[in-house]
């Protein structure tokens, strides 16, 4: 609840109704995953997100980048709807995943998150033990049918996220003994369990130290080819290490999209430079 | 001569005093050291300390007077009587002081007045007299020496502010300790009394007996009632009826604490959680009525329409009532800690495709598991010492029974029932209360102790 709070406090300093500023840059790609058009957020009359317009492709890693209250992961949690859980938050426009609007009312939540995982910015592993961390939710899903199945399911995931040589001893023990990092993957495996097609990450390494984010960026890119990855960082360097295409954020418009190196080498708009090269921020 | 009242009010005006004369030896102290900033402590604190040791020190003396005031001057007053009268036996002798003191105070005397107690009652007023006198001069002069003292050893390098707190954290030790030896206190009191109840009655036969029947022959010549003091019928009054309430109180507690804190919306909430614990403010007394007046008796007529027999005050309708008054215990202490919980943990599982129904079977309840059941094992204690409800709605009679529609008797009602009215606190039956409270502290005791075990132990797990 604090949280929420906390959230809504920081998206309130966005500004008085103005018109949103054109995007630059190229927001298509070929054969989309996800599709949005037009994504106004408001939460109750303070509008956070104006007019954003973006495609996310397949197997590619998606950066968004900008200045804290920006929007980003007001964005970001608008991909899966996370944002429902907030009473005054109101959403807009178009956002289709494999076609089909995910605010349509014939749209049922709950599939609709198993296929889109989410990674937080804190680690949150649930408070029980690794092994129920990764196989709760293919259990509840009914991804898996026995123990054998689970087990070898469970396994599998932590391999993916890197996390198997380091806890397979301690299957038993609670999620949250963990280091942060390793924590931090654990929940990419709990996320990556239920084999979703794309995963949100809203600043996944902002509490961890550099060896911990120098693995979860590994992992990230070994991911990458199974799934589509959005990820909102604050850090340019991990955007221009980790991702193929990034978009920047500012008070609540889509600035500026285009492949990484182009947007790290040479931006555009004149907002996009100055926030890269430190200027402003 | 000085009341307690004034002279207490004359330290008080001492202290104040006190206060400012050693501010102003502080900053004047400072300024002869080259300014304010040299001094230790703020200048406040140099005036706080001055006044304690102004205060403290006189307060323990009148305290310590006021405790042995009496003793003293009584045993001044019997050194002085004449020698006739000083060499009665024991008895005799504390008869007439006390008649004495009584005369000296004005009240009622218990024999006739004589010319020596008129004599001894006349030195007892002028010995307190005397004694009050010297009491308010010697806390006076210790006062004002303590001010003087520390006025004296104030310099920029006094480190008052850490004497200050040293005080202040002392009172805070002080009163944080005042509840536990009250809880010490009420015990021995208990204990004393249950101790001279084991005298006479078998500890065994107190705690396995199955037959409850306290009357006892108070003539030689009374017919019948020999007294029997086997206190499990009446636990076992106290379980069923606890058991009954937990069993509607659990449930309807902890359904409507998720009902509130997750499916709720901020509206219904802000309505319906006041409205709950409402439940928590009616007087027992009320619940009372309830239970003996309506509840009752439609369990009776409920019962006899199915061909049932229900006794008229029967244990289920003094659970069910006590249960209902329980479940604002419940459901708020468990909104509580379901709220607590982590909103970053409902992220997690919702971010996973766990529906809402899914997120608190797994994930909320049992991480608010240790305060749920702290809260419940709370409760249980609640029910177990209720007593109201009880004394109104539930029987007298103690039988062994678990069928809930018998009329039971409890640990609480019991205690009541032998404590109302004239009663000799000599005879097991009025001591037997004081057994059964003990037995009851003792329950909860350990209740209680669980509750926060239990607390404890997942809360290591979890977090």
């Amino acid at each position: 609840m604090q949280e929420v709070l906390k959230k809504k406090s920081a998206e309130k300093r966005i500004l008085a109704p103005r018109e949103s500023r054109k995007t630059i840059g190229n927001i298509n790609v070929q054969n989309p995953r996800m599709v949005c058009r037009n994504v106004d957020v408001y939460y109750d009359d303070k509008q956070a997100i104006r007019n954003v317009s973006i495609d996310i492709g397949r197997n590619e890693v998606l950066s968004m980048i900008g200045p804290s209250g920006c929007g980003k992961s007001t964005f970001l949690r608008c991909l899966n709807r996370m944002n429902d859980t907030i009473d005054s938050c109101r959403v807009t426009g178009e956002i289709l995943f494999d076609g089909k609007d995910i605010y349509d009312s014939s749209i049922d939540v709950v599939p609709l998150r198993a296929q889109i995982g989410m990674v937080f910015q804190k680690p949150n592993p649930f408070p029980k033990s690794i092994y129920e961390n990764v196989g709760w939710a293919p259990k509840i899903h009914g991804l898996v049918e026995s123990k054998a199945e689970t087990d070898e399911l469970v396994e599998s995931t932590l391999q993916k996220a890197g996390l198997w040589n380091e806890v397979k001893d301690r299957l038993d023990q609670p999620g949250t003994g963990l280091s942060g990092g390793q924590q931090q993957r654990l929940c990419i495996a709990r996320a990556i369990a239920v084999s979703p097609e794309v995963i949100l990450m809203d600043e996944p390494c902002s509490a961890l130290d550099p060896i911990a984010t120098a693995k979860i960026e590994d992992l990230i890119d070994e991911l990458r080819e199974q799934y589509t990855i959005v990820i909102v960082t604050h850090s340019m360097q991990q955007a221009s290490r980790v991702s193929q295409r990034t978009a920047f954020f500012h008070l609540g418009d889509l600035i500026e999209v285009g492949t990484t190196e182009n947007i790290f080498t040479k931006p555009s708009h004149q907002l996009t430079e100055d926030y890269i090269t430190g200027r402003y921020g | 001569m000085m009341s307690p009242l004034a002279l207490l009010l004359a330290l008080l005006l001492l202290s104040a005093a006190g206060y400012f004369i050693g501010r102003r030896k502080a900053l004047y102290a400072a300024d002869k050291a080259g300014g304010p900033n040299m001094l230790h402590s703020r200048p406040n604190y140099y005036g706080v300390l001055t006044a304690l040791w102004c205060c403290l020190p006189a307060f323990f003396l009148f305290i310590l007077w006021l405790a042995f005031e009496q003793s003293i001057i009584t045993s001044l007053m019997v050194a002085d009587l004449p020698p006739g009268l000083r060499n009665l036996p024991q008895e005799r002798l504390s008869l007439f002081v006390n008649d004495a003191r009584n005369l000296a105070s004005g009240n009622i005397v218990s024999g006739e007045i004589t010319a020596e107690m008129r004599a001894a009652a006349a030195h007892y007023v002028n010995l307190q007299g005397i004694g009050k006198m010297i009491a308010g001069v010697t806390v006076l002069v210790v006062a004002i020496a303590g001010m003087l003292f520390v006025h004296r050893h104030i310099t920029p390098e006094l480190r008052a502010r850490n004497q200050v707190e040293r005080a202040i954290m002392a009172l805070l030790i002080f009163c944080s300790t005042i509840a536990i030896f009250t809880t010490i206190g009420i015990v021995l009191s208990v204990l004393y009394e249950a101790v001279r109840f084991f005298q006479q009655v078998p500890v065994t036969d107190f705690l396995f007996g199955l037959k409850w029947s306290p009357q006892m022959a108070i003539r030689e010549e009374q017919v019948g009632s020999s007294g029997a003091f086997g206190a499990i019928p009446v636990f076992a009054g106290t379980m069923l009826i606890s058991g009954i309430a937990m069993m509607v109180a659990v449930p309807i507690g902890l359904m409507s604490a998720i009902f509130l804190s997750e499916y709720a919306n901020k509206q219904v909430r802000a309505v319906a959680k006041p409205l709950l614990e409402i439940l928590a403010g009616v007087p027992t007394v009320v619940y009372g009525f309830f239970a003996a007046l309506v509840v009752a008796p439609v369990i009776r007529a409920g019962g006899s329409q199915l061909g049932i027999d229900v006794s008229s005050e029967s244990a289920l309708a003094a659970g069910l009532v006590m249960g209902i008054m329980i479940i604002p215990f419940v459901s708020s202490l468990s909104d509580d800690v379901i709220n607590a919980v982590p909103q970053s943990l409902r992220d997690g599982a919702y971010s996973v495709g766990a529906t809402r129904s899914e997120t608190i079977k797994h994930v909320l309840i049992p991480a608010a598991l240790p305060g749920i059941v702290g809260g419940i094992l709370l409760a249980v204690s609640r029910a177990i010492g209720e007593t109201m409800i009880v004394v109104m709605a539930a029987g007298l009679s103690a039988n062994l029974t678990a069928n809930p529609l018998q009329a039971v008797t409890t640990v609480t009602v019991q205690i009541v029932t032998l404590l109302v009215g004239d009663q000799e606190f000599d005879s097991p039956k009025t001591l037997a209360a004081f057994a059964l409270g003990l037995v009851l502290f003792v329950v909860t005791l350990f209740l209680n102790i669980i509750a926060l075990t239990v607390v404890r132990k997942y809360r290591e797990r979890y977090e």
